[in-house]
């Protein structure tokens, strides 16, 4: 509790105190006689020192012309009790409001440093070895280059090279998975992750600002301002539904008297003349007291603020509310191929039709490569898997476009794709399997070829069917690759469509299209890497980036970054974003139709201002109570 | 140019119509009042002194809600 919400606490209690037994009093429950303006006059004690602040405040704001606020309705509701002489109502009504806003503005508030600790990945100070003694230091005073010590048990506050020191790190804070990652003199860390096992020097990258951690928390804080459709429509709402309310209960405080007083129907339940006024205008503050929007204002932010805070836990960053209101309505997931679908390196997959030991030719076709860094020749290298003695290999030559000739051990080495083994006069057996197929000839005789192909992501196929589940209607994949790969990948992942050997601007040409084919509220994500997609990021409705842990230019461009490069996420981010709006749309229609029944109670009498402020403080507490389950989105 | 700013208020409501408020004074292009961080972020007129802008926009940002706060 802060300061002002002590002191709000104190107010309460003191007027609770006083008031409690001058209600007893007056409705005749103690049997104590008192004049009634003495009664007035204590009535009045517990009612000022309790709602002072608020008849200040609608006093103020009809001098600055901002006559229409809660204030200005709770002035109203209890004044007007107390002139016709209700007065126990009119103070508790003040009592039970104030009560109100302190639970809301503590219940807020706490909220608010829950969400907001359980994204703020940041430590909150750094290690320095000064003179053989560790020192703790502002995180902001570290330069660049500096070496920084994280213990065991403690978080890395800046990028950073690891000097010195062998650990495990756990980086859940960053990508929601626990998953241990080995760490050693030389590899790069990023902040945020927590140090587990052995005590790590770091040379630091990066300023505490521009770190990784501080990006992540600064991109989610930023999110909230970002406001959904449903945000604006409340706060839209809000500022007619005030006003609008004050008409009504001044026309439900004057129309239905003066009709009864005229036509003299319904005058027999009435004494005289001064109660029928006096029924009606009390019926009009209970209005009054009802009409407070803050619980339907206040559930829709929090809402979408706790949901980004639970996505983020998760390892999902949503950059704003309306891109979680509006992945919740995707339809239509189109991926980019490499790095989203398949993991992006390129491994060997198969050898045939070699009549030598499928290791000796691959040894063959290592050494053969041995001086080239292309993707394909390391690839090669990788599966033969043993060093390579350069010292075999001689007369290397490479032909551009078709492969690479040279001898080892003396014996004449070619391999290359099919222009090369025509050009050499080597007869090939084509490969009907999809990927890079190297084709090798030893002294100009064929030994078969060797396949080469991306690998399709363990979760890829799971993600898909996932998709489907949850009501993506299509998913595409747009690629550059060609067309047999392609079709394989798809068949194999389970995709409903493809594109292929797209360049990157038809890229952008293909998501068009398909926005095009997305009608009503349907929306199209296109999930990519974020490297050198940006154009289509930011062209479909929502751009999904994933694997993006450390890379700037992914953050950048997209408006969800998935911090690992599970396509799985994809499936979650989409649930948060369902449940998050799922609970958007109960406390709308749940504190308007609350708002709504209640508002027709009193209308025709039957709610007094005892079931009106409930009304008004308990719906608040079940929205609020109902936003922060957004929160909690772990096993979603 | 654009500038964040810490803010205190206590209702929901009550940020929006600071943020009307600040929208509405002279200086300011574009103005979000996030009630979840108490941010209240500002996208200045070019040429506006941005010190002066702000003591207005505060100013009637405390006209439509007595109680807030706008650290400038």
């Amino acid at each position: 509790m802060n300061k002002k919400q002590r002191t709000l606490l104190i107010r309460i209690i003191i007027s609770a105190i006083f008031f409690v037994p001058l209600y007893l009093i007056s409705e005749d429950i103690v049997p104590i006689e008192l004049p009634q303006p003495a009664i007035i006059v204590l009535f009045l004690i517990p009612y000022l020192l309790v709602g002072y602040d608020i008849l200040r405040k609608a006093f103020k704001g009809i001098m600055n012309k901002q006559v229409f606020d809660e204030n200005f309705l709770m002035t109203i509701a209890t004044i007007g009790a107390i002139v016709l002489g209700e007065y126990g109502e009119g103070v508790a009504v003040m009592l039970l409001y104030q009560v109100g806003e302190l639970f809301q503005s503590y219940a807020i508030g706490k909220s608010r440093r829950n969400i907001t600790e359980l994204m703020d990945i940041r430590p909150d100070y750094a290690n320095i070895e000064v003179d053989g003694q560790l020192e703790q230091v502002d995180p902001d005073e570290v330069e660049i280059g500096t070496i920084i010590v994280v213990n065991p048990g403690e978080k890395i506050p800046i990028d950073g090279v690891v000097e010195e020191g062998n650990s495990s790190l756990n980086t859940a804070a960053l990508t929601g998975e626990s998953k241990p990652r080995e760490v050693e003199p030389g590899d790069e860390v990023l902040s945020g992750s927590v140090n587990m096992t052995g005590v790590l020097k770091i040379k630091t990258i990066t300023e505490f600002g521009e770190s990784t951690a501080s990006k992540i928390v600064d991109l989610v804080e930023n999110a909230a301002s970002r406001k959904s459709k449903s945000e604006n429509f409340i706060s839209k709402f809000a500022k007619y539904y005030t006003p609008l309310v004050c008409y009504a209960a001044l026309a439900l405080a004057i129309i239905p008297p003066l009709v009864i007083t005229f036509t003299g129907f319904g005058m027999e339940a009435y004494e005289s003349s001064l109660a029928l006024w006096g029924d009606w205008v009390l019926r009009a503050c209970t209005f009054l007291v009802i009409s407070c929007p803050c619980a339907v204002v206040i559930s829709i932010p929090l809402s979408f603020f706790a949901g980004i805070g639970g996505a983020s836990n998760q390892g999902v960053l949503v950059k704003g509310s309306n891109y979680l209101e509006t992945l919740s309505q995707v339809k239509v997931v189109a991926f980019d191929k490499t790095g989203t679908i398949t993991k992006g390196n390129f491994e060997v997959t198969a050898v045939h039709h070699s009549p030598l030991d499928d290791h000796q030719l691959l040894e063959y076709a290592a050494l053969a490569e041995c001086h080239s860094s292309h993707p394909i020749s390391r690839s090669l290298q990788v599966a033969y898997g043993k060093y390579i003695d350069q010292t075999r290999v001689s007369d290397v030559k490479e032909i551009s476009g078709h492969g690479i000739t040279a001898k080892v051990d003396g014996r004449t080495v070619e391999i290359g794709n099919e222009k090369l083994m025509k050009s050499i006069g080597v007869e090939y057996k084509p490969c009907h399997h999809a990927g890079t197929i190297i084709h090798v000839a030893l002294d100009k005789e064929y030994c078969g070829h060797i396949v080469i192909s991306d690998q399709i992501k363990e979760n890829s196929k799971e993600a898909m069917a996932a998709l489907r589940s949850v009501g993506v209607r299509k998913t595409v994949m747009l690629t550059g690759d060609a067309k047999s790969v392609a079709e394989k990948v798809a068949s194999e992942v389970g995709l409903t469509d493809y594109r292929a050997e797209l360049l990157p601007a038809d890229k952008v040409d293909c998501v068009e299209g398909l926005l095009k084919e997305c009608t009503g509220n349907d929306r199209l994500a296109f999930v990519g890497d974020g490297i050198n997609d940006a154009p289509v990021l930011s062209r479909a409705d929502i751009g999904i980036a994933m694997g993006a842990l450390g890379s700037d230019a992914a953050i950048e461009a997209a408006d969800i970054v998935l911090m690992d490069d599970d396509p799985l996420k994809i499936v979650k981010a989409i649930k948060i974003s369902r449940k998050c709006l799922g609970i958007v749309k109960q406390n709308i229609g749940f504190a308007l139709g609350i708002k709504i029944v209640c508002l027709a109670l009193a209308a025709i009498g039957i709610a007094n201002m005892w079931i009106a402020i409930i009304a008004d403080v308990g719906v608040m507490i079940l929205a609020v109570l109902n936003a922060i389950r957004c929160l909690f989105v772990k096993n979603i | 140019m654009k500038k964040s700013y810490k803010i205190e208020v206590d209702c929901a409501n009550c940020a929006n119509l600071m943020e009307d408020a600040a929208k509405k004074t002279e200086g300011v292009k574009d103005c979000t009042v996030s009630f979840m961080t108490l941010k209240m972020k500002v996208e200045f007129e070019d040429g506006a002194d941005v010190d002066t802008v702000m003591k207005n926009v505060r100013d009637n940002c405390k006209k439509v809600e007595e109680d807030c706060e706008v650290f400038i």
